[in-house]
């Protein structure tokens, strides 16, 4: 049903041609209430429980605007520099699918609320030099999300081949921005990588102003992908296609990737690129074509004539953006400067995802060289092993702080942290709980240690004798043995001591 | 004003309507008039005079951000066409989600 599309491998799609990006982004605001009506605007809830006569858009029934909806798009717009307009109108979309019971979508048209701004994003390849890249945006508009549809009796549960659909109005009204960017021109083989870094970078953003929680796997946060390629030097934008379901960061890379390479093979052939939707497939990272998509003409947009306009006054929109949170990448320039990090040490970070992890250690009181050593080194590899997400851990930035702070008081040693951090992990408690009922402390005390030492000499007579001759190197060999044989509560270097006055 | 044969063509097919060669022949005609009856409203359009979308000179009417009860689920489904699984049941479309 779906054969693969012949495709050119990348490197040389890219010597013939240019691409092109275009991002839309759609982000479902965290508003209490739906954008129209009281409706609860939160995710799932049993089927058609979350709807009203206005989200059914039933005879009577007026839409009214939230203002805290108003409000978070314009705290988006602001944070991505754009200007905020003195005066636009909703508009309505007109169309025939069954996800809005009126048969019409809300949206914004000619007239949206925010307009022309940027996003700075740095895109680190790991093997080339990082390379920021400006990327402008078009606009920011809000608009209501559709409700849910169900396609039923199909192969795959798509739509196609599918008898017929169940529709679920829950999510129809739940506000959602959408961020459109200026094309992008100028990336060249990095496409796919600013693309999937953009959009990584706005969903911190978004983050940071509270005004969504971005989940792209819960779909609040959604990404359209346009792609359109042109013979170099060419100078002029080739015919795009706008890739939808992508539901990852990764996608969102491989879907340009994907695109570049198929629409090479069809300008090779001689072909032209059809303006179409097309279907981003996460198995096997291909595209496939969609509905061919209607032109804007065909939505027949007007204002909407139930809604009066918007006019945000100029001191509510200074009150806004006084009142934005430092923005992901000033704080991050600010922190990497406060702990000393090189570029490298800080792509290490943001590469395992534990940049915030440490920033919440070193607020609860850890050293950032402490903070960032548990989480890169142990942690890391804890979350490795068990296939999990560095922040699905379940150790808090506070506990790990606790834990850094035992070490570097003397009171634990790596080594039995390491089992603090196993007793944590295991829900035995907190790091202090898990050291008392573990009975974990370091051992210095001479006597305990000296029989210790004492053992670990008479069981090793050969090592000892080196150790004499002046191969001083070969006490570790002994230090490791007492280390096994305290379980790891001697102190080392105190062992390390003992050793040597004993021997030399 | 005028509106083509091909442009209800195209307008069926947005609108998933079979229209066939007869019915085409006779609508097309049928709502070239009424477009162009309507088109007339834009001979008494002056300068001077801005167009409105709304029919009060008001703006930034806006609601709090608080929850009113909704409707009981029976209630949302009694006018359904067809049910299942407590969703609206309608016939295949094009949309994806
Ligand atoms: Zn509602």
């Amino acid at each position: 049903m779906t054969t693969a599309p012949p495709l050119v491998p990348y490197a040389e799609a890219l010597e013939r041609y240019e691409p092109a990006i275009g991002l839309e982004t759609h982000v479902e605001l965290g508003t209490v209430t739906k954008l129209f009506c009281g409706c609860p605007a939160q995710f799932g809830g049993e089927p058609n429980t979350h709807v009203c006569p206005v989200c059914l858009g039933l005879p009577g029934s007026l839409p009214v605007p939230s203002r805290a909806a108003i409000e978070f798009t314009i705290r988006i717009g602001l944070a991505l520099n754009c200007s905020i307009a003195e005066w636009c109108r909703f508009a309505r979309k007109n169309y025939f699918y069954p996800d809005m019971p009126k048969d019409f979508q809300i949206s914004q048209y000619d007239e949206p609320l925010c307009t022309d701004g940027w996003l700075d994003v740095m895109v680190d390849e790991g093997d080339a030099e990082p390379q920021h890249v400006r990327v402008g945006i078009e606009r920011v508009h809000l608009e209501e999300d559709t409700g849910k549809s169900m396609h039923v009796g199909g192969a795959t549960g798509r739509i196609h081949g599918a008898d017929y659909s169940l529709v679920d109005y829950n999510r129809a009204g739940i506000p959602l921005v959408e961020i459109v960017t200026k094309p992008i021109t100028t990336a060249g083989a990095f496409a796919p990588a600013v693309a999937r870094t953009y959009v990584a970078e706005l969903r911190e953003v978004v983050r940071s102003l509270g005004v969504s929680d971005v989940r792209m796997e819960e779909g609040s946060l959604r990404c359209d992908v346009n792609t359109s390629l042109a013979p170099r030097g060419s100078g002029v934008l080739g015919t795009r296609t706008e890739t939808k379901n992508v539901n990852s960061l990764r996608s969102v890379e491989r879907a340009v990737r994907s695109e570049i390479e198929r629409q090479a093979a069809v300008l090779d052939a001689g072909g032209t690129v059809a303006l179409e939707t097309r279907h981003f497939h996460e198995d096997t990272g291909i595209t496939t074509s969609g509905r061919s998509k209607e032109e804007a003409e065909d939505y027949r947009y007007f204002p909407e004539p139930d809604l009066v306009p918007l006019a945000p006054p100029r001191e509510w929109v200074e009150q806004i953006r006084r009142s934005l949170p430092e923005l992901p990448s000033v704080r991050r320039e600010r922190l990497q400067a406060e702990w000393q990090l090189s570029d490298a040490d800080m792509a290490a970070l943001r590469n395992a995802d534990a940049f915030d992890l440490v920033a919440g250690t070193v607020a609860a009181g850890a050293s950032p060289a402490g903070a960032r050593k548990w989480w890169l080194g142990e942690l890391s590899r804890r979350a490795n092993e068990t296939g999990a997400e560095l922040a699905g851990l379940a150790i808090t930035p506070d506990q790990v702080a606790r834990v850094a702070e035992l070490v570097s008081s003397g009171a634990l040693n790596d080594q039995l942290a390491r089992q603090v951090i196993d007793g944590v992990l295991a829900g035995e408690g907190t790091p202090d709980e898990v050291v008392a009922a573990r009975g974990l402390a370091v051992v210095s005390d001479d006597s305990a240690l000296t029989a210790a030492v004492d053992e670990a000499i008479t069981a090793n007579p050969d090592v000892a004798d080196k150790i004499r001759s002046g191969k001083v190197a070969a006490a570790g060999v002994l230090v490791g043995a007492v280390m096994k044989a305290t379980r790891g509560q001697a102190d080392a270097g105190k062992v390390r001591q003992l050793i040597l006055e004993k021997l030399t | 004003m005028s509106i083509t044969r091909d442009e209800v063509v195209h307008l069926a097919r947005l609108s998933r309507l079979a229209l066939g060669q007869e019915e085409l022949d006779h609508l097309a005609p049928q709502l070239d008039q009424i477009i162009s009856a309507v088109a007339r409203v834009q001979e008494v359009a002056a300068e001077g005079i801005p167009p409105t979308s709304h029919a009060l000179p008001l703006t930034n009417v806006f609601r709090e951000d608080e929850i009113v009860p909704c409707l009981a689920a029976d209630v949302v489904l009694s006018e359904a066409p067809a049910v299942e699984q407590q969703r609206f049941k309608v016939p295949r479309i094009l949309a994806e989600d």
